[in-house]
């Protein structure tokens, strides 16, 4: 009896991708502990955050790819309206409209468009499959252009930059032309002149700081040098678990949250790395694999985003603690503190386990 | 029909490989970009290893803030009611211990006084801190002490001796409510200063304000902080400084609150609990205001102790309740002077109409006895007499003709039923009724019998003592309506540039000069013979004009007689004073609310006499209370 209800609980779970990201959890775990100074309450917070964010990944794994998609324009509309809210009426904190006060609770409309974008655009070039052309492309850009530039507005660059690439992740699989493509990319390169004075000062700064560190010792580059001392001098094989001098002497800024990273490679070195690295390759190749072998389009489109998406969050976190990418502020996918970014994973997650084990149900 | 399935059909297989092309490419940059990232770490953690590793290993720059001093908090005579004093702490950076922090305690204990109280309270400070701080386990140590520890230094490393500031309070408990206090910076705080990006701002700051002025103007007293730019080594010690940003130290506050007229008000009361709230209808300055009692505010500086505070927050005489700002009343007969503005205004009513009164009202068609406080009655009176003799009977008949929307629409101008806005936090709105409100509130119609105890101050009126001294303000200066504050200049500590924020009128109340002079006429009677404020008003050396009040604390029965003398102290009613003078060209008005008191005029009256004679005259100056040596705590 218990096993049935076991098997049956168990049946939309797809058993790699979850061990990988539990292995990542636990990591996580374990550089939570030594990053907050061996606070185990933070742990145990953590702890209930990842409890939370699995039980809303099983929850979205049991919802069939059909149904997910029919959800797509809602969300998306309910997203834009959101959106809309936050320039209204949004509260602003640390110089950015990026919350909803709802009373009961305070919304951050952008994490919902994290999700909503590629969900989106994957139901509708699922619906235009047989007749797709170069003006369905550009509709779709048009849909991801709106939220993209009103969380820009926010301005909230780092999360506008992570839903571009999530929507263009999606345009590409799709199909999109190669002309288009890098004639796009010479219009962004010509568009940088033009965009530079509508960035905000500390937009620029930080592309400033990101070219030279050393210019702004105090101010901006004071986190991008510290992280890399810390990653330099963990060496091949690390300090060793809670003996990072950086992190635990208070040089490293968001020890817990964006810089996670830095702790966990002072600790562990470059072998750490590699460990983590090859966790986090797993991820994506498992999500790959998954798109590859969806039984629809639609499906196909949604699974390769997501899979990508998570690698441009590992990638940017990786890359801007190591310094080769401007500070935007991304945590690092199911390491850093906190329960919405785990969330938002791990439901990413659940839509490629309900895509897999759908597809799975179908043909036996 | 099967040919166009066909076509599908391949154009499905074609897109599908199409797509595990594109994936390929996907995956192709994943793994160029893992490599990118690899060579990097592999840059970083092997090739530049020996450089980064020196950098964090052998010396180091770091950040550390210095702390800027807080601005002072001082009276208009310069007198200073907040500030800071140097005094050495014991601390222990946990960071540099290695062996267990209690024996480490236990071993400082013989050398230096360390309570339980103490140990919890560290123990606090260490779960909320970061571990490379140094953290307080005795503060203001005496010079005895100081000298022993230096003495036995050598066996403690890791403890240190430190010079730091503490915030004090002077004016103890009679200031308690106007200055507040400052307190450890708790979670809540932090978030707050997060919102409002000012968190960086206080980077080493412990404190912050909590209450009062110390709250409200916290922004202009913290200053800002300073950062030393300083080599450490491994273990987290400063080798030397490599370069300073001073601090800025935090802007000096000076108030119009008189310091000697606060002393003076506190002392009137005796042992009598309520609120004084004195302001200078010139210009709304808040001369003095008392909320009685008032707690030791030093107290709460490093952290109450538990005993204290149950003390504190369950006594009967509620301490910790500004009664000036918070305390709701009904404002008994000082309402008066208002209702007769109001009737004379509206034409309900002129000087010379007058009635006969039997020692009680009655509306037509009801038999239920509105009574007068003097049984049988006073006989014909008319406005001026009313107020005089303060006559219930008049103000009832007249409650009744205006109707209460127009109570409400006309003393609302004076403040009633809303927050002053005084620049301290904790203003409570009071209530100013009307139908609409009734009907917002109980969902209920308004009964005409509900009017008439409006008439006296009495019903659902309830106000603040700063609402009634803002009203009486407002009539001392002929309707000039000055928002009520408590701080006159905000000084730069370092360039000694002030800024005053003295505002405009925030509006007018328009009265016709001739009513003014008859309710004015008429309170300037209280206080000569005949009237009923006449003891405190003898012998004044100046025009005193004023009101008495009495508010019940519970309600008579309509066959019951109150008898102050069978009912318990608590429940007997509170006793009430408005006042301003010189009446010709007020330069003070001030309520006086004596929490069951009993008669305006007995306790409540010869307060305000008291705090206008020394306002006025200068008499009875007293001199600074010597500084807290000893605190009871910590």
């Amino acid at each position: 009896m218990i096993k049935r209800v076991l098997r049956y609980a168990y049946s939309h779970i797809d058993g790699p991708l979850l061990s990988i990201a539990t292995l990542l959890m636990l990591v996580g775990l374990a550089a939570l502990y030594s990053a907050s100074g061996a606070n185990a309450e933070r742990v145990g917070a953590q702890a209930v955050n990842i409890l939370v964010a699995l039980l809303v990944m099983w929850g979205v794994a049991n919802i069939s790819p059909e149904r997910l998609l029919r959800f797509a324009v809602p969300i998306y509309l309910v997203g834009i309206i959101l959106l809309l809210g936050v320039a209204a009426f949004g509260e602003i904190s640390k110089g950015a409209r990026r919350w909803l006060d709802l009373g009961v609770t305070r919304i951050q409309p952008s994490e919902l468009m994290k999700i909503a974008v590629p969900l989106l655009l994957a139901w509708y070039f699922d619906r235009y499959e047989e007749t797709l052309r170069l003006r369905h492309f550009a509709t779709a850009f048009l849909l991801l252009i709106i939220p993209v530039g009103l969380i820009a507005l926010q301005p909230d660059l780092g999360t506008a930059l992570m839903i571009a690439a999530s929507g263009l992740y999606v345009l590409f699989l799709a199909g999109i032309n190669w002309k288009v493509l890098i004639g796009a990319f010479i219009a962004v390169g010509a568009a940088i002149p033009i965009a530079w004075p509508l960035l905000h000062d500390y937009q620029r700064q930080r592309i400033f700081t990101m070219l030279d560190p050393t210019q702004d010792p105090l101010g901006a580059g004071y986190h991008t040098i510290q992280s890399t001392i810390a990653l330099g001098s963990g060496g091949v094989l690390g300090k060793g678990w809670l003996n990072g001098t950086q992190a635990h002497l208070n040089f490293l800024p968001e020890p817990t949250t964006d810089f996670i990273f830095a702790v966990f490679s002072e600790e562990f070195g470059l072998l750490g790395n590699l460990v983590i690295m090859t966790l986090f390759l797993l991820v994506i190749a498992r999500g790959l694999y998954i798109a590859s072998n969806a039984p629809t389009l639609s499906t196909r489109l949604l699974a390769g985003a997501i899979s990508l998406t998570f690698f441009t969050y590992v990638f940017v976190n990786m890359g801007m603690v190591s310094g080769i990418l401007p500070v935007v502020g991304v945590p690092l996918p199911l390491i850093s503190y906190g329960g919405t970014s785990l969330v938002t994973i791990l439901l990413g997650f659940g839509i490629l386990m309900s895509i897999q084990t759908n597809k799975k149900l179908v043909q036996t | 029909m099967s040919r166009r399935r066909r076509v599908a059909l391949i154009d499905h297989q074609r897109e599908l490989q199409y797509f595990r092309m594109r994936l390929v490419i996907s995956g192709a940059l994943v793994a160029i970009a893992f490599l990118g990232l690899f060579s990097r770490f592999i840059y970083l953690q092997i090739v530049q290893h020996a450089h980064y590793r020196t950098l964090a290993e052998s010396n180091r720059i770091t950040i550390v803030p210095i702390v800027p001093n807080r601005g002072l908090i001082i009276d208009r005579n310069g007198i200073v009611l907040a500030h800071n004093y140097s005094a050495y702490a014991l601390e222990i950076a946990p960071s540099k211990i290695n062996r267990d922090l209690e024996v480490l305690i236990d071993e400082l204990s013989t050398v230096v006084e360390i309570t339980p109280k103490d140990r919890r309270r560290f123990k606090k400070l260490l779960g909320e801190s970061k571990s490379f701080l140094s953290l307080p386990i005795r503060n203001r140590l005496t010079d005895e002490e100081v000298a022993r520890f230096t003495a036995n230094h050598y066996r403690f490393p890791g403890v240190e001796i430190n010079a730091r500031l503490f915030r004090q309070y002077p004016g103890s408990e009679i200031t308690s409510h106007v200055i507040g206090h400052i307190g450890r910076i708790t979670d809540k705080d932090i978030e707050d200063l997060e919102e409002n990006e000012l968190l960086a701002n206080y980077r080493g700051t412990d404190h912050i304000g909590k209450t009062g002025i110390e709250q409200k103007y916290e922004r202009e007293l913290h200053g800002t902080t300073g950062y030393e730019q300083v080599e450490v080594d491994a273990s987290g010690r400063a080798v030397r400084t490599l370069a300073r940003t001073p601090p800025i130290s935090g802007n000096n506050l000076i108030l119009t609150l008189d310091w000697g007229l606060q002393q003076i008000a506190a002392e009137a009361f005796g042992e009598y609990r309520g609120s004084l709230v004195a302001i200078d209808p010139n210009n709304g300055s808040v001369l003095a205001l008392i909320s009685k009692p008032g707690f030791d505010p030093n107290l709460f500086v490093d952290g109450i102790d538990t005993k204290s505070w149950t003390a504190l927050n369950t006594s009967l005489d509620k301490p910790l309740i500004n009664r000036a700002l918070q305390g709701l009343y009904p404002p008994g007969s000082t309402f008066k002077p208002f209702m007769a503005l109001a009737g004379l205004e509206l034409n309900k009513r002129s000087e010379h109409y007058s009635i006969h009164d039997p020692g009680y009202y009655t509306l037509s068609g009801s038999s239920h006895q509105f009574r007068d406080w003097k049984v049988g009655g006073h006989g014909d009176v008319d406005l001026h007499r009313a107020l005089v003799i303060s006559c219930d009977t008049y103000f009832y008949g007249l409650a009744n003709d205006l109707g209460i929307d127009n109570i409400y629409k006309f003393i609302s101008r004076f403040g009633f039923g809303q927050k002053a806005g005084i620049d301290i936090g904790g203003e409570a709105p009071g209530i100013l009724p009307s139908q609409e409100w009734k009907q917002k509130r109980f969902n209920q119609r308004w009964y005409a019998g509900e009017t008439i105890s409006v008439g006296i101050g009495q019903g659902y009126v309830a106000s603040t003592p700063l609402q009634m001294a803002q009203a009486t303000s407002i009539l001392a200066n002929n309707g000039t309506v000055y928002t009520p504050h408590l701080v006159n200049k905000i000084v730069n500590s370092t360039t000694n540039v002030s800024r005053s924020i003295a505002q405009p009128p925030a509006r007018l109340v328009s009265l016709t000069p001739e009513n003014l002079k008859i309710v004015k006429d008429a309170m300037l009677d209280v206080t000569r013979p005949g009237g009923t404020a006449a003891l405190a008003g003898a012998n004044a050396e100046y025009a005193f004009a004023g009101k008495t009040g009495t508010a019940q604390v519970i309600a008579i029965k309509q066959n019951q007689k109150y008898d102050e003398r069978n009912i318990d102290e608590r429940y007997r009613d509170h006793a009430l004073f408005i006042a301003f003078a010189p009446a010709e060209k007020p330069t003070i008005a001030l309520v006086v609310l004596v929490e069951n008191g009993g008669h305006g005029s007995t306790t409540a009256a010869p307060i305000a006499r008291q705090v206008i004679d020394y306002y006025l005259l200068g008499k009875k100056r007293t001199p600074v209370p010597a500084k807290v040596k000893e605190e009871p705590s910590d």
